[in-house]
């Protein structure tokens, strides 16, 4: 699994092993950069699971459901349960758009189960090592800030369009400078305007940040984990015990894996909760 | 020569603080949490399913910080770049 590593064990090896693996595949269009890598997979998985629950939802019979639409209605009402506790009010936008979240976090993240030398061993087999050699691809999204950030700052957006609709616009405004603190004559409104501003600016921008980092601090530290196993133990398959070696470090890579498809859905339900939870509070009138 | 050496010395000791604290600060927490869930869940077990759902929920909310520091930490780890910023 960590071919490139055992040419060269200790720091080297190491190292490099962990920066080749750790690069986008960058594309330059028209002046910007995009990771092309983090694009493809999003739509990639984002597509099929989209197309997959749209394909059993056409066939959904109101009689015995077969084991796919058993399924497919399972996560329908765990999501609608869930924004049902936390948003009292009309449920037709924010549902689909958790759901919308929770699935698509959910299929991004469980990318970080799939090895992370595959396209590099894909490209290798049918192109030759030296091709492998330049050719960078990560299979994670999610462990892309900028998919992170992208996400966030869209319900960020949602947050203040949903602000606005509820308070007015001039609503809106005033209420930056009158809560939390508030005050009846007009000096003490005045110099509470500042300190209030200050604390709705820090309000306001700690939730994307907050969302995005969280989701992205877990899955590159996921990744990352995942590349150190493999190129510590990528040691031990030379030498004499070279094959239990290997055994070893599939045991500790299994391990790993197993407590990380706990972390994938956490991640996925905390993104899509705290969503609802924030588009609930800016429905929120003083 | 040697300002690459006293950068990578510095980096080393932070990255070791960023997570040593991160972890001390992120277990006591889930341990308050973790205990008051299981005194609330054995006063009333019937509403163990409802409250582990919530503390699933906080768990990875508590684990937040302390994970976006290791990622930090990481990437200070194996992408210096204080040291490319000398370097180049």
């Amino acid at each position: 699994m960590s071919s490139e590593a055992t040419t060269g064990t200790g720091g080297g090896g190491l190292t490099e092993y962990i920066q080749h693996h750790l690069q986008h595949n960058v594309q330059q269009v028209a002046g910007l950069s995009f990771n092309i890598d983090s694009l493809i997979i999003g739509f990639a998985v984002g597509m099929g699971i989209l197309l997959w629950f749209w394909s059993i939802a056409r066939k959904a019979t109101s009689g015995v459901p077969s084991k796919t639409q058993a399924f497919v209605e399972l996560a329908i009402e765990f999501v609608d349960g869930q924004v049902k506790d936390s948003f009292q009010g009309d449920r037709r936008f924010i549902a689909p758009l958790a759901l919308t979240i929770f699935l698509w976090v959910f299929v991004m993240n469980a990318m970080d189960l799939l090895p992370l030398d595959f396209p590099g061993w894909v490209v290798q087999t049918i192109w030759g090592a030296e091709a492998a050699h330049h050719f960078y691809f990560r299979l994670v999204p999610t462990a892309d800030i900028n998919t992170t950030f992208a996400m966030s700052l869209t319900v960020f957006c949602l947050i203040i369009f949903y602000s606005i609709k509820v308070k007015g616009g001039f609503g809106f405004i005033a209420e930056l400078f009158t809560a939390p603190f508030h005050a009846h004559s007009v000096p003490t409104k005045l110099v509470l305007a500042l300190p209030n501003f200050f604390l709705n600016i820090v309000e306001y921008l700690a939730k994307p940040v907050s969302l995005a980092m969280r989701l992205f601090g877990n899955m590159y530290a996921g990744e990352l984990v995942f590349m150190l196993i493999a190129g510590l133990m990528a040691g031990m398959l030379t030498g004499v015990g070279g094959f239990i070696g290997g055994l070893f470090g599939v045991a500790v890579h299994a391990a790993w894996a197993i407590f990380h498809i706990l972390i994938i859905g956490l991640q996925a339900f905390i993104f899509m909760v705290l969503t609802v939870v924030y588009i609930s509070m800016a429905h929120e009138k003083h | 020569m040697e300002f690459i050496a006293q950068v990578q010395a510095n980096t080393a000791l932070a990255i070791g603080i960023i997570i040593g604290l991160g972890a001390f600060g992120a277990c006591i927490g889930i341990g308050i949490m973790g205990s008051k869930f299981l005194e609330s869940a054995a006063r009333q077990p019937e509403l163990m399913p409802k409250l582990q759902g919530s503390m699933f929920l906080l768990a990875g909310l508590i684990d937040a910080a302390f994970l976006i520091g290791v990622a930090i930490a990481m990437y200070f780890g194996v992408a210096n770049p204080l040291i490319s910023a000398l370097k180049g």
